[in-house]
């Protein structure tokens, strides 16, 4: 099956790479780039680990296709905090809050809330909770992550 | 990697798409937003030589009123749905049910045709689209047809569709006088699949006398489907005499293929089913009588 030449921005750095078409997104980010922020967990878009902004939205990027992104922008969780490394509001609320233990879904989590707060700045808490449901946590039982968005989208 | 090796084919535009549909038979797969479809793939429950994506293919995107109907192109996305204020006005059930589809992770990828033409019996917009009697527009290398939605859906995940056809887009009715329309679905988790669930749309007369109803169900069959049953008890019915209960009961009473597995047996959806019929049909009697022309 024949293999694609591609180019892509990843949090404003350009990767070219050849790929089997077959290559998820996080596939790509993780061993082609070196951007093993992006986590793995279910592999077919149920646990929302490998959440990544596509041209700025959040997107599953186990469900995407690298060669679907050629010549698009990528978000990943790298690409969030500030230059000298600093965490974002988002990071500094998980912290704060307890809003993670294990941290295996704290990617996924962090990308998530970063598009929904961006689009329901001040979010009522039935918000929060429909705008949490497409990640899965196993540690926290999520209270901690509820007061952690709530906290973030008052920061902001 | 998971899925198997395929060759991945990006068409501009829709001719395009379907010669390549066409070149490759059953062993080309059209990939809208890959929602549904990648997961299958990356689980093996199916897998095809070639995938021709249609996020290229722009002239299957956006938003269109015409004289007495809605025209939505298959790739607008599920968010853009959501957004819409055209597909507010004129299609409300639309703009309902679609918060209930995933989550907004997956409606910024999932598409309403990719929706429609997955067929899922489980899923909100095949319900929606067979309640508002829709139009599906296909083509193929031998043109353009249209299939009214009450022979689209042919099973399990089968549609009208052949394997060198392509669905462009779904088009609308417009709903006018005093109607009403709801979704109602019971999931044990928000964004999952329900275990029952029913859209309604609905349009009275000034006497309040029904004059069209349409009840659709979904995860009650092995295919979306319509509840013909409660809709004949319902022709022409005083909305005050309705019993909404009895409807709920008449809605799943003939169903046959009843889904039962580990999230709920066949009886329980059965009760979930005729709840969530009453509740949909409550809701849109009470916004249909709150019309007035």
């Amino acid at each position: 099956m024949s293999e694609r030449d591609i180019e892509m921005t990843v949090n404003g750095t350009a990767h070219r790479s050849t790929v089997e078409p077959r290559l998820t997104l996080a596939d790509f980010l993780r061993e082609r780039c070196g951007l093993t922020g992006t986590h793995l967990g279910c592999e077919h878009g149920v646990c929302g680990a490998c959440t990544v902004l596509l041209d700025g939205d959040a997107v599953r990027s186990c469900l995407v296709f690298a060669v679907q992104a050629a010549g698009r922008q990528v978000t990943t969780v790298e690409g969030l905090s500030a230059p000298d490394g600093g965490l974002s509001p988002v990071q500094e609320a998980f912290r704060d809050h307890h809003g993670l233990q294990c941290g295996f879904c704290t990617p996924g989590f962090v990308v998530s809330v970063t598009a929904f707060l961006r689009e329901h700045p001040d979010p009522t808490d039935a918000q929060i909770r429909e705008g949490l449901s497409g990640n899965l946590c196993r540690c926290t039982g999520y209270q901690g992550i509820i007061a952690a968005v709530r906290a973030a989208a008052a920061t902001d | 990697m998971k899925p198997t090796a395929f060759d991945y084919h990006a068409p501009s535009t829709a001719a395009e798409a379907v010669s390549l549909l066409a070149e490759h038979g059953g062993a080309a797969k059209p990939l809208a937003g890959g929602q549904s479809l990648v997961p299958m793939l990356a689980l093996r429950l199916t897998s095809f030589d070639h995938l021709v994506d249609l996020g290229g293919v722009d002239e299957l995107r956006g938003v269109d009123r015409r004289d007495g109907s809605l025209r939505i192109g298959a790739m607008t996305t599920q968010a853009a749905v959501e957004q819409s204020p055209e597909i507010a006005a004129a299609a409300p059930l639309l703009t309902r049910a679609t918060p209930l589809i995933g989550h907004f992770q997956t409606r910024n990828r999932g598409t309403i045709g990719g929706s429609i033409a997955h067929a899922d019996p489980a899923a909100e917009y095949p319900a929606v689209v067979l309640v508002l009697d829709a139009e599906l527009e296909v083509i193929s290398p031998a043109g353009v047809r249209s299939v009214p939605v009450a022979e689209f859906f042919t099973g399990l995940w089968s549609t009208a569709v052949a394997e060198d056809e392509l669905l462009t887009a779904v088009t609308i009715p417009l709903w006018t006088g005093r109607t009403g329309f709801a979704i109602e679905e019971f999931a044990r988790r928000h964004g999952d699949f329900a275990i029952a669930g029913a859209a309604v749309a609905l349009e009275i007369d000034d006497d309040d006398r029904v004059r069209r109803c349409r009840l659709g169900l979904l995860g009650l069959g092995s295919a979306p489907e319509r509840a013909t049953e409660a809709e004949s008890a319902l022709a022409g019915a005083f909305v005050a005499d309705v019993d909404a209960e009895e409807v709920g009961r008449l809605a799943v009473t003939p169903l046959e293929s009843v889904p039962s597995d580990l999230h709920g047996s066949a009886d329980y959806r059965r009760r979930v089913g005729a709840e969530v019929v009453a509740r949909a049909w409550r809701r849109a009697s009470e916004e249909a009588r709150g019309v007035r022309t």
